[in-house]
C-alpha cells in the first residue's frame, strides 16, 4: 500500500485527488458527498461578489457515440453570497478535518483581496486559489483571464494577496495565453506558494445548423465558453510541462485539465504535478469515480515499487526536450501481427493517402490470412524500405497490439539536429540528402 | 372442411408485425458508429450488387441519411427490400471484419433499411434518369428483381426501357412471395415506383408470348432482357395432390399479399412439405394466421435442410413442428376435402441413399397441405419464347456470367431463370450486370463502375459481387493484374 498523501505548499491531503473549483464544489452538500466518496480535497467554487448566471450554461463536443469528449461552460463564479460560502466551508472543514478545503477567490481591489484572504483564513480553509483563469464573463469585468493574461497584473495582484496571506496561496493560470510559463513566473515574483493549471480554454463547441446559433443557446445568442474535458488533456499536459520545467518558476503545481481516471492523474504527476484537480469527469459520472482513481494509482505505485506519490512526481519532466536534441539516427518501422489482423485495411489507406505510401495491399496467399474468412481478401504488408516509422498505422489500427513499432538498428551513433549542424559547420560530415 | 380465416384483423396485425422493426435514430447512430469504415471492405465484395457499405454507414453516422439512401439505391434499386430479405449473415454481415475481432458484425441489413426507409417515407428523389438519351430501347421480360435491376441500370445509362409483367403488379416475389413479417408488398411497390421514376415503362398484366409476340419485341427493341424467374412448384406425384386444400407455397403466400390478412383462409392443422426457406415462410405464416399446428414434413434430417439456420430458428420460435425423415405417400380425403396425409419414414441405406422404410406408413390428420418443394426451371417457357436459345441440362438458360448474354446475341438473361434460384440480391446484381452487358454490346462502351474502394490487388477471379473489376487507380490495378 503506497502512501498517497500529498503536501502541496503546506496544504495536506490524504490523496492527490481534489475536486476542482467548478459546479461540483458549489455547496457544502456536494463537498460532503465528495469527501464521503473519498476525494482528498475540494477547491470551492470561486467566491466573489454576487453575480447572476444565465440559464443554459453547458455544451459538449461529442464524437461518434462518445458523449462529452470535450465540454464547455459559460457559467460564472458562485452565485451564492460570500457569507454563505465561507460559512459552509467552515462547516465542511469541521466535519472533514483531514481533507483539504481550498477557497477559490476572485475579486478586484486590493482592499477586497485583503478582506477575502482574512475571511478565508477565518473560516478554516487550508489555502486559497486565486482564479486568474475564467475565460468567459468575468474577464469582461477585468477579472479572471483578464488578469491571467497579463503577467504584470498577475504579479501586482498576487503581491496584494500575499500582504494579507496567512495560509498558502495557489494561483490558477489561464491557458488562453501565448506562454503560460511567463504567467507562472509572474505568480512566483508576486510571492505565490503554488500554481494550478490549466483553467478552461476559450471555445465554441458547435453551431446549430438550423438556428445558426452556437450552443449553449441563450435566447437566440451564444457566447464563447471555457473548454475542458478529456479533449483538453494533451494541451494541459504540455502547459504543465512548460511550467514544471521552467527553472524560473520552481513552484509546486496542482495539475488540471481533462483528468478522468488514475492513469490521467499519474501522467500529470509524472510531468510535475504534486496533485490533481478534476471536474468534467465528475460532472459526467459523479463523485464515485474517485474510488478507482485511488485504487488504480495505488496499484500502479505498488507494481512499480514506488512507496509514495511523491516518488513519481516529475519523473517524466526531463524526458521532454527541445526537438533539436532528438536523435536523428533513431529508427523504427511498423510490424503487423497477422494472427491479429482483421483485414480492415485502415492502416493501408491511412499510410497511402495520409502518410508515406509504405503499406501495400497484397494477396493473402503471400502472408496467410489470420482469422479472416474471405479467400480473396487482400491484406496489408509493410514496405520496410519506405516506412519512416511515423506510427500512423499503429494509431489507426483498431486491434490492440496488432501493429507495433519496432526499433531498427541503424548502426549510426546518436546524433541530434544540434550535433548535425555542428558537424556540418566543422566540416565533419556531408549534408544528409533530401527525402526523394 | 372448407378452409376459413381464423383470426381477427387485430390479431393478424400483431402476429404479422415485422420481425425486425426499423431502427430508432438512436439505435441507428449507435450501430453506425460501430462500423470501422474499412478500406476495400470485405462486405462490399460479399454484396452481389456491390453496395459501398462503409460509405452508406458512415453517412448515417454523419447524419446524411439522404446521401446514405442514394449510395444504396444507386448500386441496388431494390436496396430497401434486400435490406429486409437478404441472408445478411451469409453475405455482407458474414464478411464483416468485426467477426475477426470477436465481436458481432455490424447490422448492415438493418442500417440499410433505416436509410432506404428515410428516402421512401419522405419521398426523396435520389436517382435521376439519364440526362442524355441514347435513342436505343430494351424490352425487359419479367418485372421481378432481375428485370427491375436491369431496367434501372439501363434507364440511368440513357435507354428507353419497357418492362412486360404478367401479374397485376411488378416486383415479382418481392411483391407476392416473401413472408409478411419480413417484407410488405408496399415496400416492394415503392421500389417499383422508384424504377418507374427513372422513365422505365412497366406494362403489367401483359404476358409475352400470349399478349405480345417475341417477334414483335425483336422488331421494336434493340435488345431483350429475360428475367422470368422460375415456374410452378415441383409436383409431389402422389394421390390426392390436386385436392382444393393442397396449395403451392407461393400461391399461399401470394394470398397474404393480395387481400387483408384476416381474410386469408388457413387450416387448423397445416402440413408444409419441404424444408427450404420458402417452406419456412409458409409454415410460420400458417401458424401466425391461426393454425393450431403447423408442421414441416421433410424427407431428410435436421442437418440437411436447405433453409438458413436463422430461418429454422424463426420457425422453432413460432412453435412450428418438424417431422424429419418423413415423406408424404398420399393426401387422404373425405368427400373431396383433405383430412390428412399418409406419411412414411425414410432412412439412409448402406449405399448412402435415401430410402423409404417399408411398412412404416402412418396417417396424420391435416386439413391443409402446402407444397414447398422448390420450383421448376422455365425450360418450357424459354423454349416457347426463344426456340433457338441454348439451355443448361437443368433447364436454366445458358448465359455469360460477365454480361448476361445468351446464345442469342440480342437476348440477355439473369435472375432465377438463369441461376436456378438464388437470393433477391443475386437477381438484382445479375440484372445490373446484364444491363452493362447490353450497353457494351449495343455501344461498345464499358461502364466504369462507381469509384469505390474495392478489390485492389486481387488478381483472382471475381467473387462476391462479380461486377466488373472496379478500378480505383488504373495504373496500380494494371500493375497488380499485369503480374499474373
Amino acid at each position: 500500500m503506497a502512501d498517497l498523501s500529498i503536501n502541496l505548499a503546506g496544504i495536506k491531503s490524504p490523496n492527490p485527488f481534489w475536486v476542482a473549483s467548478a459546479p461540483p464544489s458549489n455547496t457544502a452538500y456536494q463537498c460532503h458527498r465528495a469527501f464521503e466518496a473519498g476525494w482528498g480535497g475540494v477547491v470551492w467554487k470561486t467566491i466573489g461578489d454576487p453575480i447572476v448566471n444565465v440559464s443554459s450554461r453547458y455544451s459538449s463536443h461529442n464524437i461518434g457515440g462518445i458523449r462529452m469528449v470535450g465540454f464547455n461552460n459559460i457559467e460564472l463564479i458562485s452565485d451564492r453570497s460570500p457569507e454563505t460560502n465561507f460559512r459552509e466551508i467552515e462547516e465542511c472543514k469541521k466535519r472533514w478535518p483531514d481533507r483539504a478545503v481550498i477557497a477559490s477567490l476572485m475579486t478586484d481591489t486590493r482592499e477586497h483581496w485583503h478582506d477575502y484572504m482574512k475571511r478565508s483564513r477565518d473560516c478554516g480553509a487550508d489555502g486559497v486559489e486565486l482564479n486568474f483563469g475564467c475565460p468567459h464573463g468575468m474577464c469582461e469585468r477585468g477579472m479572471g483571464s483578464a488578469v491571467g493574461q497579463n503577467p504584470d497584473v498577475i504579479e501586482t495582484i498576487v503581491g496584494w494577496v500575499m500582504e494579507a496571506a496567512e495560509i498558502p496561496v495557489i494561483v490558477k493560470l489561464t491557458p488562453n495565453i501565448t506562454s503560460v510559463a511567463h504567467a507562472a513566473r509572474a505568480a512566483k515574483r508576486g510571492g505565490a506558494n503554488a500554481v494550478s493549471l490549466i483553467n478552461t480554454i476559450n471555445s465554441i463547441t458547435q453551431v446549430n445548423l438550423d438556428t445558426m446559433c452556437p450552443e449553449p443557446y441563450v435566447a437566440g445568442r451564444s457566447t464563447h465558453g471555457g473548454y475542458c474535458g478529456p479533449a483538453v488533456k494533451p494541451i494541459a499536459l504540455n502547459m504543465l510541462h512548460e511550467v514544471a520545467s521552467d527553472p524560473e518558476v520552481g513552484l509546486p503545481i496542482s495539475g488540471i485539465g481533462g483528468i478522468s481516471n488514475w492513469k490521467d492523474a499519474a501522467e500529470f504527476i509524472a510531468l510535475g504535478a504534486t496533485g490533481v484537480q478534476v471536474c468534467t469527469a465528475i460532472m459526467h459520472y459523479g463523485f464515485r469515480i474517485v474510488e478507482d482513481m485511488i485504487d488504480g494509482l495505488n496499484d500502479y505505485l505498488d507494481s512499480k515499487g514506488m512507496k509514495s506519490v511523491s516518488d513519481m512526481c516529475g519523473k517524466a519532466v526531463h524526458s521532454v526536450n527541445k526537438w533539436e536534441t532528438l536523435d536523428l539516427n533513431y529508427k523504427r518501422v511498423a510490424s503487423i501481427d497477422y494472427d491479429k489482423c482483421i483485414g480492415c485495411n485502415l492502416c493501408y489507406i491511412a499510410c497511402e493517402d495520409g502518410a508515406h505510401q509504405a503499406i501495400g495491399l497484397v494477396k493473402p496467399t503471400t502472408q496467410g490470412l489470420g482469422p479472416g474468412r474471405l479467400p480473396g481478401k487482400p491484406i496489408p504488408e509493410i514496405k520496410e524500405d519506405h516506412c519512416v516509422g511515423c506510427n500512423l498505422c499503429s494509431l489507426v489500427c483498431p486491434v490492440d497490439h496488432c501493429i507495433t513499432m519496432v526499433d531498427v538498428k541503424t548502426g549510426g551513433k546518436p546524433m541530434s539536429w544540434k550535433d548535425y549542424q555542428a558537424a556540418l559547420v566543422a566540416g565533419k560530415m556531408k549534408p544528409i540528402p533530401a527525402h526523394p | 372442411m372448407k378452409l376459413k380465416p381464423l383470426i381477427s384483423a387485430r390479431q393478424a396485425a400483431a402476429n404479422m408485425a415485422e420481425l425486425e422493426p426499423k431502427y430508432t435514430p438512436q439505435e441507428a447512430l449507435v450501430e453506425a458508429d460501430r462500423c470501422l469504415y474499412c478500406f476495400d471492405a470485405p462486405c462490399i465484395m460479399a454484396c452481389p450488387t456491390g453496395i459501398d457499405i462503409p460509405s452508406f454507414i458512415k453517412k448515417i453516422a454523419n447524419g446524411n441519411l439522404t446521401g446514405s439512401g442514394r449510395v444504396i439505391l444507386q448500386a441496388n434499386p431494390l436496396g430497401g427490400s434486400c435490406a429486409r430479405v437478404c441472408p445478411t449473415s451469409a453475405l455482407c454481415e458474414g464478411a464483416c471484419v468485426m467477426l475477426d475481432r470477436d465481436e458481432k458484425p455490424i447490422k448492415i441489413g438493418r442500417l440499410q433499411r433505416y436509410a432506404t426507409d428515410h428516402v421512401f417515407e419522405n419521398k426523396i428523389k435520389v436517382l435521376e434518369p439519364a440526362a442524355k438519351k441514347l435513342g436505343k430501347s430494351v424490352a425487359v421480360i419479367g418485372g421481378g428483381p432481375a428485370g427491375l435491376g436491369c431496367a434501372a441500370e439501363l434507364a440511368q445509362l440513357g435507354y428507353d426501357v419497357t418492362i412486360f409483367e404478367k401479374e397485376k403488379q411488378a416486383g415479382g416475389l418481392n411483391t407476392y412471395g416473401i413472408a409478411y413479417y419480413k417484407l410488405r408488398p408496399e415496400d416492394s411497390l415503392a421500389e417499383v415506383e422508384l424504377v418507374k421514376s427513372l422513365g422505365v415503362k412497366i406494362k403489367t398484366g401483359v404476358e409475352v408470348g400470349r399478349d405480345i409476340k417475341v417477334a414483335q419485341l425483336e422488331k421494336q427493341f434493340d435488345a431483350i432482357f429475360v428475367g422470368i424467374g422460375l415456374g410452378r412448384t415441383y409436383r409431389l406425384g402422389i394421390p390426392g395432390e390436386d385436392l382444393p386444400e393442397v396449395f403451392e407455397a407461393l400461391d399461399f403466400i401470394k394470398l397474404l399479399h393480395t387481400q387483408p390478412l384476416h381474410k386469408v383462409p388457413v387450416g387448423k392443422r397445416v402440413a408444409v412439405i419441404g424444408c427450404g426457406n420458402t417452406a419456412i415462410d409458409a409454415v410460420t405464416q400458417s401458424k401466425r394466421l391461426g393454425a393450431t399446428d403447423a408442421v414441416i414434413i421433410y424427407r431428410r434430417g435436421e442437418k440437411d435442410m436447405p433453409a438458413y439456420p436463422y430461418e429454422y430458428e424463426i420457425a422453432k420460435a413460432d412453435g412450428c413442428a418438424f417431422l424429419f425423415h418423413t415423406v408424404p405417400v398420399e393426401v387422404v380425403s373425405e368427400k373431396g376435402r383433405v383430412t390428412g396425409l399418409k406419411l412414411a419414414r425414410t432412412r439412409t441405406n448402406a449405399q448412402g441413399k435415401l430410402e423409404v422404410v417399408k411398412g412404416s406408413e402412418f396417417i396424420e390428420p391435416f386439413d391443409m397441405v402446402i407444397k414447398a418443394l422448390g420450383q421448376e426451371p422455365q425450360a418450357v417457357l424459354l423454349k416457347k419464347l426463344f426456340p433457338k436459345v441454348k439451355l443448361n441440362k437443368d433447364g436454366t438458360v445458358i448465359r455469360s456470367g460477365e454480361s448476361g448474354q445468351t446464345s442469342l446475341k440480342h437476348v440477355f438473361a439473369g435472375g432465377d431463370c438463369a441461376n436456378g434460384g438464388r437470393e433477391v440480391v443475386n437477381a438484382v446484381g445479375e440484372g445490373k450486370k446484364a444491363a452493362r452487358g447490353i450497353h457494351k454490346w449495343l455501344t461498345g462502351e464499358r461502364v466504369a463502375g462507381p469509384i469505390q474502394a474495392t478489390r485492389l490487388g486481387v488478381a483472382g477471379p471475381p467473387f462476391g459481387s462479380g461486377l466488373d473489376k472496379p478500378v480505383r487507380v488504373p495504373e496500380l490495378e494494371a500493375e497488380y493484374f499485369g503480374k499474373k
